[in-house]
């Protein structure tokens, strides 16, 4: 394995005295998509989530352990969240785009880092929403509101927002579990699509998802991370009895 | 028995909700027949754009455009220093400050609201009206500028309280959109959450102008009560409400006088139902965007 894009240590996170996390060891491998799996509550979200510090926004959290991305240290209060959060972009459960238009929508990361430039924009926002498969259908209805698409739509908006501003690293957070099958197998195809430039993290609660379109995967319980390793070898021979258990459907 | 009481209560209910809406009419039909009485004698046009309001006089002249043009210049004036003011503070309540801050800042502006608008004049005479005259050299200081900023204390708490609730009702998953791309704080909360809140921040600003058009007791002590075309803002003014406290006194029931005084009641009224309606229409649209989500 090349060097891991993501490596923790002794990670261990807390929602005041609930211990969410404990001792998670993983490391993410560039250019592949490593899926995290396991029952509601498992904390497999709030892994995700230290990635980009998004916990951060929730009072009475502590984190302890460490966490590289890109050989840096990402925990600590000196991390420059802001800086972080470009290299680490996030996609949520809901599609959540801005109730503003189209293009706006996939030009903000680019304006909120000072850019004005109009070519730039334009071109940045034509790049974008053809890398997610949305330039043709969307083409003509850029000042369009972007709550006014569908939740497909406005899922893979949420993706080109993301990519215009080319981060490291995609996490996506449940990002099918609005949208029908049709939608989720294209967002699936759009996810293999991207993982040539991407790293992506998912999380997911459809296990067959993970088995689709991930490379690696991670089973998760009750905070521990049970279980890491090729996608094909989790889902067929596992090594440990709970990822077995889970897997068949036995329980969760 | 039973059947009987409830009967009763069902009936009794049903007057009592029927009773507002007969009273309001009440009132809505004794004002238009009593101002409409004016336009027997005055044409519409001159008591509207007329500049001269001389109602004791002989002839007399019932022209309103100085007083409508000074409620607008003190509402203008006070609409222009409540807003900015009342954005950033609504802003730092709901997305900066602590929140224990938070809640202390929020009891403080509903006990700005508290306050009778009489002891606001009051506080301005003493206070505001002596400190103008001063910084800008005036005769008097009591002028439109010292009506607006007074009124602007008044529209405050709608103000604020309407805008935060608004800036409080704009999905979480936006704030966490924004910082997820990288945005700061501040980068989050004026491209994102101001323009969510948009309408909620449109109604508040209505309806402030609603409560500070209507103002009456204040403006009448401080404005300095002239009934002549305003050009500028430190001048004394005065404003629809303010003639009506100030005249109905001594306008004897009947007279041209008395009905002009109804006159501006209806135009007033008509005014508050404009401002109302709009401010209806955008609160409505915050409502519905605001459930789509």
């Amino acid at each position: 394995m090349d060097k891991p894009i993501i490596e923790t240590s002794k990670l261990n996170f807390y929602y005041g005295s609930f211990h969410a996390l404990i001792d998670v060891n993983l490391k993410v491998g560039r250019n592949k998509i490593t899926s995290l799996i396991g029952p509601s509550g498992c904390g497999k979200s709030t892994l995700l989530r230290i990635f980009n510090r998004m916990n951060d926004l929730i009072d009475g959290t502590t984190t302890s352990g460490s966490v590289l991305i890109e050989g840096r240290e990402i925990l600590g209060p000196q991390v420059d969240l802001v800086d972080l959060r470009k290299h680490v972009g996030m996609v949520f459960q809901r599609p959540n785009p801005f109730p503003l238009s189209v293009f706006e929508n996939v030009a903000f990361g680019l304006r909120i880092r000072g850019e004005r430039r109009k070519n730039v924009l334009e071109e940045a926002v034509c790049k974008s929403l053809s890398s997610v498969l949305l330039f043709d259908d969307l083409k003509d209805k850029l000042s369009l509101n972007a709550l006014q698409l569908t939740l497909e739509q406005q899922q893979r908006l949420c993706i080109a927002r993301l990519i215009a501003v080319t981060p490291d690293l995609l996490l996506m957070d449940e990002i099918c579990s609005a949208l029908d099958p049709m939608a989720t197998m294209k967002i699936e195809s759009l996810m293999l699509e991207l993982k040539k430039q991407y790293t992506i993290v998912i999380v997911t609660h459809n296990m067959q998802q993970a088995a689709r379109v991930s490379d690696e995967c991670g089973f998760m319980l009750l905070g521990e991370l049970i279980e890491f390793g090729d996608t094909k070898k989790i889902f067929t021979a596992p090594d440990d009895q709970r990822t077995d258990d889970y897997i068949t459907g036995r329980f969760g | 028995m039973k059947r009987t009481t409830e009967w009763i209560i069902e009936k009794l209910i049903f007057i009592s909700g029927i009773g507002s809406i007969v009273f309001v009419a009440l009132i809505f039909f004794f004002l238009l027949k009593e101002g409409l009485s004016l336009f027997a004698s005055v044409n519409v046009f001159s008591f509207l754009f007329g500049v001269n309001w001389y109602p004791i006089s002989e002839p007399p002249q019932f022209g309103i455009l100085p007083l409508i043009l000074g409620s607008l210049l003190v509402t203008l004036g006070a609409v222009v220093i409540a807003v900015p003011l009342g954005i950033a503070s609504a802003l730092y309540v709901a997305e900066v400050a602590p929140k224990w801050l938070s809640e202390i800042l929020k009891s403080g502006i509903e006990l700005l609201a508290a306050i009778p608008s009489i002891v606001l004049g009051f506080i301005g005479i003493a206070t505001l009206a002596p400190f103008l005259k001063n910084v800008f050299n005036l005769p008097s200081g009591l002028t439109a500028l010292a009506g607006s900023i007074m009124l602007a204390f008044m529209a405050m708490p709608t103000i604020v309280s309407i805008i935060e609730d608004s800036i409080n009702s704009v999905p979480r998953s936006y704030r966490e959109g924004s910082l997820a791309l990288g945005a700061t704080r501040w980068q989050t909360i004026y491209r994102v959450i101001l323009p969510a809140a948009s309408s909620g921040i449109l109604a508040a600003i209505m309806l402030g102008i609603g409560r500070v058009i209507g103002e009456t007791m204040a403006v009448l002590m401080i404005t300095g009560n002239a009934a002549i075309l305003p050009t500028s803002i430190l001048q004394p003014v005065r404003t629809l409400t303010a003639t009506i406290a100030a005249e109905m006194g001594e306008a004897v029931s009947g007279s041209e006088h008395y009905f002009a005084l109804f006159a501006i009641g209806i135009v007033l009224f008509v005014i508050s139902f404009i401002i109302n309606l709009v401010a209806d229409f955008f609160m409505n649209r915050n409502k519905k965007r605001n459930k789509k989500k």
